[in-house]
């Protein structure tokens, strides 16, 4: 049987213990299926040990015109493995003049994954989440790493980060193939709720200061981020049900 | 013992200059020209997917006319300068200015430095917010670089293609516009060019962070279409539709 490794299984690197414990993590992302392509969506807090390090964060970015990628894992080495991970997609499109396979992009992100092993065996982990509009298949498909660079294709949705099982559960019991856009942007948003609910980690919505978890949706038309007021509505729904339920 | 012969330096230049001219001269030719909404590039080019017309970054396009293995390779070193330097420090901070000089550099010391000059010519356009500011850099073989005010024309006979664009060029004119009197100015009085023998593309103004875009033969037709009046019905039914099919409806 395969076993993923995660961290823990990982002989630890000689500076095991100097790294400082106040580093920047980023942590709960989905990624799920629905009728016309993929949502993905991930909470906006990074934490530095126990202090709340940035609470508007971005784990979720257009990795190019069709496909998006959200990272869990220490935010530095995240945010540049993303951004390079850009670089080389629109750079590879622009020297070719056609854009990679979606499955060419997910491998590209392997690659990248396994080369910060060694990184990762030190404790800077960076797991990603990949998710796309495959244009040759006409579907959204989902891919999930490990720390080696293993790449997984995920049926119909995956999370990763601190949170991400709680928020797999979630998603788990509502999901369906044939799930409108509205739905699945609620059922991504509402994964999240319930993941930070759960992890400290997470950040939940900040009604004060406005800041809400991004969600982006990729279709055949591309990729686009869901404005700001619309996740606060399916947010306040959700948490309207959820209140409904109490008082029951 | 042998004696090298003498040539004059003169010469030499004279030499590398003509052969250059002569290889770019056997192309076809090019024009890019700036329009209310952007900046218009024209390429005699029968070729679907050899392109003479290429992004480079986001609000940067290249042209090359002249042996395409050389522009090509200009190309991609192009695409490698503003993709590192945009990478290294931000997206704002690629211009064509300075890529335009690079360009400049590397063709001049060919040109005087290596047997065989480079038998390209080549043009950098930037887009800008407003048509005034929009550039067009036009480089040639010798690294010569010229800061072209609105029109561009690139390959052999570029002085009667220029006059032809150059008397009718408006900044602000419409892309319908343009592309028409484009095409007129590359066809000369004598001929038609039809759009399957045409590669447009343009750097557009409200296109997103990539502001370049390939017009696609369907869109070609159409837009030529509509402007002459003359309608190829035959042709037209053969070439599929994307959207947009109403428009030329109104034209009766």
């Amino acid at each position: 049987m395969l076993t993923r490794m995660s961290l823990p299984d990982l002989p630890r690197g000689p500076s095991e213990g100097e790294l400082p414990a106040n580093l920047r993590h980023g942590t709960t992302v989905v990624a799920l299926r629905f009728a016309d392509g993929v949502v993905m969506a991930g909470d906006r807090r990074a934490t530095e040990g126990n202090v709340i390090a940035h609470r508007a964060l971005d784990k979720v970015y257009p990795a190019d015109r069709h496909s998006a990628v959200a990272i869990a894992g220490v935010a530095g080495p995240a945010i540049e493995m993303v951004r390079l991970f850009q670089t080389q997609l629109e750079h590879y499109e622009k020297v070719e003049g056609v854009a990679l396979s979606l499955e060419g992009k997910a491998n590209q992100l392997g690659q990248m994954v396994r080369e910060h092993l060694p990184l990762a065996m030190q404790g800077l982990v960076v797991v990603p989440l990949f998710a796309g509009y495959d244009v040759s298949r006409s579907q959204g498909r989902i891919f999930s790493y490990d720390v080696t660079g293993g790449r997984y294709e995920e049926l119909d949705h995956a999370a990763t980060g601190s949170g991400g099982r709680d928020a797999r559960t979630s998603i788990k019991l509502a999901w369906r193939a044939d799930l409108a856009r509205a739905e699945a942007v609620e059922l991504a948003v509402r994964a999240l709720y319930e993941a930070a609910d759960e992890d400290a980690a997470t950040g939940g919505p900040d009604l004060v200061r406005g800041i809400y978890p991004v969600v982006a949706i990729v279709t055949v038309r591309g990729y686009e981020q869901v404005a700001e007021d619309e996740v606060a509505d399916r947010f306040a729904a959700t948490v309207e049900r959820l209140r409904g339920g109490n008082r029951r | 013992m042998t004696m090298p012969f003498y040539v004059a330096p003169e010469q030499v230049m004279k030499d590398r200059a003509e052969y250059a001219q002569k290889g770019i001269a056997r192309g076809r030719s090019l024009v890019a020209t700036v329009y209310s909404g952007g900046i218009l590039f024209v390429a005699e080019n029968p070729s679907r997917s050899l392109h003479k017309v290429s992004e480079i970054y986001d609000r940067i396009a290249f042209a090359g006319v002249g042996r395409y293995n050389e522009f090509d390779q200009l190309r991609v070193a192009g695409v490698r300068h503003a993709d590192t330097k945009g990478y290294a420090f931000s997206r704002e901070d690629v211009d064509a200015r300075s890529l335009a000089n690079v360009y400049a550099q590397y063709l001049g010391q060919v040109f005087t430095h290596e047997m065989k000059p480079l038998e390209v010519e080549i043009l950098v356009a930037e887009l800008d917010d407003s048509p005034e500011h929009d550039q067009l850099y036009h480089i040639a073989y010798e690294g010569t670089i010229t800061d072209e005010d609105g029109v561009a024309v690139l390959g052999g006979e570029t002085d009667a293609i220029s006059d032809r664009l150059r008397s009718v060029a408006r900044r602000d004119w419409t892309l319908d516009e343009a592309l028409a009197a484009a095409t007129t100015a590359l066809a000369g009085p004598d001929r038609v060019l039809a759009p399957e023998e045409l590669e447009v593309a343009v750097l557009e103004r409200g296109n997103g962070r990539r502001a370049f875009r390939r017009i696609d033969q369907a869109e070609l037709t159409e837009r030529l279409e509509q402007r002459s009046g003359t309608r190829r019905p035959a042709r037209r039914r053969s070439v599929p539709q994307a959207d947009a099919g109403g428009e030329t409806g109104s034209q009766g």
